[in-house]
C-alpha cells in the first residue's frame, strides 16, 4: 500500500532560482494494483517516485509504503521496496548471481535463505545459462533481467518502476511489461511511471497525469474517458495537460 | 551504524576492486615490478656504465716535456694509460673522445725540479664526460706517485725520515649507531614515500568508489537498497583505506628487496644505495610497524578527504581534476620535511602530513620522542576524524549525490 500526502519537493537552481519539481501531489495506490503515473519529460515522474523510495527526501508533505513514513523510517521503507529504473544500473565487475546476492545480502536475507530465494529467482526468469557472467559483458536484455532479480531477491510487497522500457528494445521492453504484470498478480503493490500511453492503456488499473509537478488528473481508464469525452489516452493527455503546456510554452 | 552492512559493502568493493586491472596495475604491479625494475635495471646499468669505463686504458697526449725525460719515462711506464704522439689539435681530440685526456709538462720542469723550484703541471679533460674523469684521475695519481718518490728521494739524499712530514696521524671515528647515520640520510625519504603512496593508493578507489559510481549509474541502484548511507560511507571507505595501505606497504616491501637484491648482486654498491638495502634490512619490526602505525590516521584521512572531494564530481574525469592538484599540496609538506634543519617542534607537530614526515624521519634514525609521537598521532586522528565525518555528511546531501 502507498498513500502520498501533499509530497513537495523543492530544488534551488542558481538561474532559475527555486524550482517546485514536485508541488502538492497526493495519491493512493493499493496491492493488487498498478497505479501509472502519466507525464512529459520533467513533469515530476521521477522525483515523486524517488521521494517514495526514499532516494530523495520530501521538502513538505510525505508518503506512507507499508505503513513505513518515508521521512522517518526511511530505511524500513526501502526494505519493502523494490526499485526499478534505467538509471538503476548493474556494477560491471560484479556477476549477475552476485550483484543479486548482493541486494539480498543488504536486505538482510540469510546465507540459507539467500541461496534458495536466489535459485528460484534465476529459474524462474531463465537467467542460469549467464548467472556467473559479469554484468559488463551481459546483453541488453540480461541485463534488464538481472535488474529485475535484483529488485526481487528480498520478495517486496511494493514495486517502483521508473520508465523502465525508456531506450529498449520491443522484446526486452515487453519481458518488462510481463513482469510487472506479474507483480499485480502476485499481489503487489505497483507505481509506474512512463509517457508511453499504449503501456499505461495496456497495463494500469489507475492513472495519474501530472504536468509540472502538480497531479491534474486521476483515475481508472474508464472514468477518465468518461469525464473527458475522449477515447483516445493521448487526447485525454493531451485535454488535461495541453493548456498548460501551451502557457509555459508562451 | 549496522556492522554486517558495512562488511556487505566492504566484500562486494573489495571483489570489485581486485577485478579491476587499472587497480592492479596501480596498486600491485606499479610497486611490485616496477620499483625492482627501475632499481635493479638502474643501477645494473650504471654498474655496467662506470665498470666498462673503468676499465678502459685511456689514451692520453704528453703536451711539451722534451726537455723533462724522467717524468715523460714514468708515465710512459704506467701500464694503465696509452701515451699516444702529441698533435696540435689536442684539445679538439679531447672534445671529440679521441684521447681522453692531455697532460702539459711546462718547459725546464726536470731542470726546475732539481733547483727545488716549484712548477705547475696541467692535466687537460672534458668534465661531464666519465671516460675523459677515469683518463684525468689516472695521470693524476701517477704524477702524485713520482711526486711522492721525488720527496722521499730528497729526504733519503738528506738522511731525514719519511716520518718527519707526517708528525701525527688524524682519525675520525662514528660514535652514533649504523640506523642513526643512515637514519639521518635517507630516512626523512622513506617517511615520505609511505605518506606518499598512501595518498596515491587511495586516490583512484576514492574516485571509482564516488564519482565513477554516479557515472555508471549505480548510484541510485545502490541508493535504493536499505543500506543507510553511513554505513555505505564506511563500507567504501573501508576499502580506499585498505587501498592506500597496501600500496604503501607493498611498496615499501617491493622497495626493500630491491635494493638488497641489489646489495647482494654489488656489494661494493655505487652512489651509495647499498646503505638504503642496509637500513632497510637493519630496521627491524618496531619502528616499521611505528611508521604505519603513524601512517595509518593519515591515511585514514587521504581516504575520507579524496572521497569528500571525488563525491562532488559528476564523472571519472571531473574528479581526476579535482583531485590531481591535491598531490602537490601533500608532496610539499611532505617534502618540506626533507629539508636540511626542518625539524620537529609542537608547533609542527599540529601540521598534518609534514608532522607525519617528520616523525618518521626521527624513528627510523632511531630517536622516540613519545610526547611528539602522542601528539602527532592524536592530531592526526582528529583531522582524519573531522574528514571522515565530512564524508558521511556529503553522502547525506541530495545537491552532491544527484549533482546535474
Amino acid at each position: 500500500m502507498i498513500e502520498t500526502r501533499g509530497l513537495v519537493k523543492l530544488f534551488k537552481d542558481k538561474k532559475r532560482g527555486e524550482i517546485r519539481a514536485v508541488d502538492n501531489v497526493s495519491f493512493t495506490c493499493s496491492p493488487g494494483q498498478i497505479y501509472g503515473l502519466l507525464g512529459a519529460n520533467g513533469a515530476g515522474k521521477t522525483t515523486t517516485l524517488r521521494m517514495l523510495a526514499t532516494i530523495l527526501e520530501p521538502s513538505d508533505g510525505t508518503a506512507m509504503v507499508c505503513g513505513h513514513d518515508v521521512v522517518e523510517q526511511p530505511q524500513k521503507v526501502r526494505a519493502h521496496v523494490g526499485f526499478l529504473s534505467t538509471a538503476t544500473a548493474l556494477y560491471p565487475r560484479l556477476t549477475s548471481q552476485e550483484m543479486v546476492e548482493y541486494f539480498g545480502r543488504l536486505n538482510g536475507l540469510r546465507e540459507a535463505d539467500l541461496n534458495k530465494r536466489v535459485a528460484e529467482i534465476f529459474e524462474r526468469l531463465d537467467m542460469n545459462s549467464f548467472r556467473d557472467r559479469r554484468c559488463d559483458k551481459l546483453s541488453t536484455g540480461m541485463k534488464q533481467k538481472t535488474s529485475i532479480a535484483r529488485t526481487l531477491v528480498h520478495d517486496p510487497p511494493v514495486m517502483i518502476f521508473d520508465e523502465p522500457t525508456l531506450g529498449l528494445d520491443i522484446m526486452t521492453a515487453r519481458t518488462i511489461i510481463e513482469f510487472i504484470r506479474e507483480c499485480r498478480q502476485r499481489g503487489k503493490t505497483v507505481i509506474f511511471s512512463t509517457h508511453v500511453m499504449s503501456e499505461v492503456e495496456k497495463l494500469c488499473d489507475v492513472i495519474g497525469i501530472i504536468h509540472n509537478g502538480k497531479l491534474l488528473a486521476e483515475g481508472p481508464l474508464a472514468e477518465l474517458r468518461r469525464k473527458h469525452s475522449e477515447n483516445d489516452l493521448e487526447e485525454i493527455f493531451v485535454k488535461v495537460v495541453g493548456p498548460l503546456y501551451a502557457n509555459a510554452e508562451a | 551504524m549496522n556492522l554486517h552492512a558495512v562488511s556487505v559493502v566492504y566484500h562486494k568493493e573489495l571483489t570489485e576492486w581486485v577485478r579491476d586491472r587499472r587497480t592492479l596495475i596501480s596498486t600491485v604491479v606499479v610497486p611490485l615490478l616496477l620499483f625492482p625494475v627501475i632499481i635493479l635495471g638502474f643501477s645494473y646499468l650504471a654498474v655496467t656504465l662506470v665498470g666498462k669505463a673503468e676499465k678502459e686504458i685511456p689514451k692520453i697526449m704528453i703536451i711539451g716535456g722534451e726537455d723533462s725525460p724522467q717524468i715523460v719515462g714514468a708515465l710512459q711506464k704506467i701500464d694503465t694509460l696509452k701515451i699516444v704522439p702529441y698533435a696540435g689539435d689536442w684539445k679538439n681530440q679531447i672534445s671529440e673522445k679521441e684521447i681522453r685526456a692531455a697532460v702539459d709538462i711546462p718547459p725546464g720542469f726536470q731542470g726546475s725540479l732539481e733547483k727545488n723550484e716549484e712548477k705547475t703541471v696541467t692535466i687537460y679533460f672534458y668534465e661531464g664526460e666519465i671516460k675523459s674523469s677515469f683518463g684525468a684521475e689516472h695521470i693524476e695519481k701517477s704524477l702524485k706517485d713520482y711526486r711522492d718518490q721525488v720527496v722521499k728521494d730528497r729526504l733519503a739524499a738528506k738522511s731525514i725520515a719519511t716520518t718527519v712530514l707526517t708528525p701525527f696521524a688524524i682519525k675520525q671515528q662514528n660514535v652514533a649507531p649504523p640506523e642513526k647515520v643512515s637514519g639521518a640520510t635517507i630516512g626523512g625519504f622513506i617517511g615520505y614515500l609511505v605518506i606518499l603512496l598512501c595518498m596515491t593508493g587511495a586516490m583512484y578507489p576514492a574516485i571509482d568508489l564516488t564519482a565513477g559510481e554516479k557515472e555508471r549509474g549505480t548510484m541510485e541502484t545502490i541508493l535504493s537498497s536499505p543500506v543507510s548511507r553511513t554505513d555505505l560511507v564506511l563500507g567504501k571507505f573501508l576499502l580506499v583505506l585498505s587501498a592506500a595501505l597496501a600500496t604503501a606497504a607493498l611498496s615499501v616491501l617491493s622497495m626493500g628487496i630491491s635494493f638488497a637484491a641489489m646489495r647482494y648482486f654489488n656489494p661494493v654498491g655505487q652512489s651509495g644505495r647499498g646503505e638504503t638495502a642496509a637500513l632497510i634490512l637493519q630496521l627491524g619490526p618496531k619502528p616499521v610497524l611505528l611508521i604505519f602505525a603513524m601512517a595509518l590516521p593519515l591515511a585514514v584521512f587521504f581516504a575520507a578527504a579524496l572521497m569528500t572531494i571525488a563525491l562532488f564530481a559528476k564523472t571519472y574525469k571531473e574528479a581526476q581534476s579535482y583531485l590531481t592538484p591535491m598531490t602537490f599540496l601533500v608532496v610539499i609538506p611532505a617534502v618540506a620535511s626533507l629539508l636540511p634543519g626542518v625539524e620537529l617542534t609542537p608547533k609542527l607537530a599540529l601540521v598534518p602530513i609534514l608532522s607525519t614526515s617528520l616523525v618518521c624521519k626521527e624513528i627510523i634514525a632511531g630517536t622516540y620522542h613519545w610526547n611528539s609521537i602522542g601528539l602527532i598521532f592524536a592530531s592526526t586522528c582528529v583531522y582524519a576524524a573531522v574528514a571522515l565525518l565530512l564524508a558521511v555528511k556529503m553522502f547525506q546531501r541530495e545537491d552532491v549525490l544527484f549533482r546535474s
